[in-house]
């Protein structure tokens, strides 16, 4: 069984989802894997563009929505290949998009919707899974899997 | 001169030829809706393999309803980006192979560029300069347009594109794909102040967009009044009044960002028209408010035919028309997906 590690953080304010992005960028390392999980509106977007402001994505580039195009790339401090498999239909579209490439790259890899990954679902990975509480809140689960969980444990309270 | 249009960045197959800049000889286009729609979207392999299976036909079918053969294509024109990297390699790599058959010059075309002159495949044409509003499901830009072929981007979205978020929310309140024309319809019977989602105006004077937060509103409003999990213990008329209330004050809430944002681009750079593209922007509501407002305003508004609003190779070859000096006979073109900022 691979380690893991689990926490649950209330963010309540827009600015908690931002600092957790921003410590969550600001710590990633080349290779690093981060899935988003959470309906239409629970703030991954929101959220992967806080990671970008700790990753150092310049401000001129703006982390836009990769539903339409499937995979955004950003220059950073690492690069940033954001992804969403919302529109795929199976693991299959993954690895003939190329994709499987990037994820073990030099940079840091967001996933939404990662649920299409199937098998391919990296051992190694931080979860989160944002739920929504109300208009402004949000509640996040993050779950720590293989090598990535005790570098991220440090700095998540209540771990 | 004939030229040849070649499209095929999303979910459109579409070929036209031109002669010149003035006389449309076909306009075919194959659209992929019906395939997609049982997944909710464009679903990225399938588009690819179906451009593969259409591309051959709908070039073909252009050429003939011309009424001319390919050996007087003078120029190719092709969407060279953005969008789906497997989708656009289709319409690239077929033209790149008539051209080196048949020695005809080609040339990458900007997918925005072919919205931004849209309007010109009308009877009504709008003069330089001019402020192009590009609304789709992909893209939601303003731009400063001085002629042609030379414009600039004054803004774009920072999250989702409108055409997007009619997707997202369609799916949210359980109508099919694509959302735009559903949303649009019911919208019909529905009260645009029934519901106030909120309008994000961002910084003062940005001309920048963003939709992300109103599908959220829409969603969290879907959840809060129990719209879908309520549904058997309502009148089926209620229900769908309630629906209808949602998809009216929802679009009218991205109308109002659209059309203010536009207009204002257009008075602080002090340019008399705004001409209006893309996909959304066959949505009525839109072409209506955005005529009004700024008629009141005294601007001239223009807008394509309907059936240049959406994806479609007339416009990809009126565009290579005006780039026609850019075309060539080397093969190291390659695709982008992304809007490039300048």
């Amino acid at each position: 069984m691979p380690h893991s590690t689990k926490t649950q953080l209330q963010l309540t304010t827009l600015e908690d989802t931002l600092n957790l992005g921003i410590h969550l960028g600001g710590t990633a390392l080349p290779g690093d894997i981060f899935t988003l999980a959470g309906d239409l509106g629970a703030g991954k977007t929101t959220l992967t563009q806080a990671i970008g402001q700790g990753l150092e994505v310049p401000k001129e580039c703006y982390i836009t929505s990769p539903t339409f195009s499937l995979l955004h790339e950003y220059p950073g401090r690492i690069p940033l290949y954001h992804m969403d498999l919302y529109r795929l239909g199976s693991e299959d579209e993954f690895i003939e998009l190329g994709f499987e490439e990037y994820m073990y790259g030099d940079g840091l890899t967001v996933i939404e919707w990662p649920d299409r990954l199937g098998s391919l679902m990296p051992l190694s990975r931080l979860h989160l899974e944002l739920t929504t509480v109300n208009e402004t809140s949000r509640s996040v689960l993050i779950t720590g899997f293989g090598d990535i969980a005790e570098r991220f444990s440090s700095f998540l309270p209540g771990s | 001169m004939y030229i040849l249009g070649i499209e095929s960045s999303c979910d459109e197959t579409a070929a036209a030829v031109m002669e010149n800049d003035s006389r449309l000889l076909s306009n075919i286009v194959n659209t992929q809706i019906d395939i997609h729609r049982k997944y909710g979207g464009v679903v990225p392999e399938l588009a690819s393999r179906k451009h593969l299976e259409d591309i051959y036909p709908v070039v073909d079918a252009a050429i003939q309803e011309a009424g001319i053969t390919l050996d007087q294509i003078d120029t190719i024109a092709v969407t060279q980006g953005p969008g789906l990297i497997g989708s656009l390699l289709v319409g690239l790599s077929f033209a790149k192979a008539i051209s080196l058959v048949k020695k005809i010059p080609y040339v990458g075309v900007d997918h925005m560029a072919g919205h931004l002159i849209s309007v010109f495949l009308g009877h009504k044409k709008p003069e330089f300069p001019y402020i192009a509003l590009v609304a789709s499901g992909g893209h939601s830009s303003i731009f400063h347009v001085s002629s042609p072929s030379a414009y600039s981007l004054l803004g774009r979205t920072r999250d989702d594109a409108a055409g997007e978020a009619f997707d997202k929310v369609a799916k949210i309140i359980g109508l099919g794909y694509p959302g735009g024309p559903a949303i649009g319809a019911l919208s019909k019977k529905g009260n645009p102040e029934a519901v106030k989602f909120p309008r994000s105006w961002l910084e003062p004077g940005s001309p920048d967009f963003s939709f992300s937060g109103i599908k959220t509103s829409v969603a969290n409003y879907v959840k809060q009044n129990k719209v879908l999990s309520d549904q058997e213990a309502r009148q089926p008329v209620d229900q769908e009044s309630l629906i209808a209330d949602i998809c009216a004050s929802f679009q009218e809430a991205v109308v109002d960002v659209l059309v203010e944002k536009t207009l204002t681009c257009a008075l602080q750079k002090n340019i008399k028209t705004v001409v209006l593209s893309g996909g959304v922007s066959a949505n009525i509501r839109l072409r209506q408010v955005m005529e009004e407002r700024g008629h009141q305003k005294g601007l001239e508004v223009f807008m394509p035919p309907l059936e240049f609003c959406t994806d479609n190779a007339a416009m990809i070859a009126l565009a290579g028309y005006y780039q026609r000096d850019k075309a060539s006979l080397t093969y190291d073109m390659d695709v982008y997906s992304r809007i490039s900022a300048q």
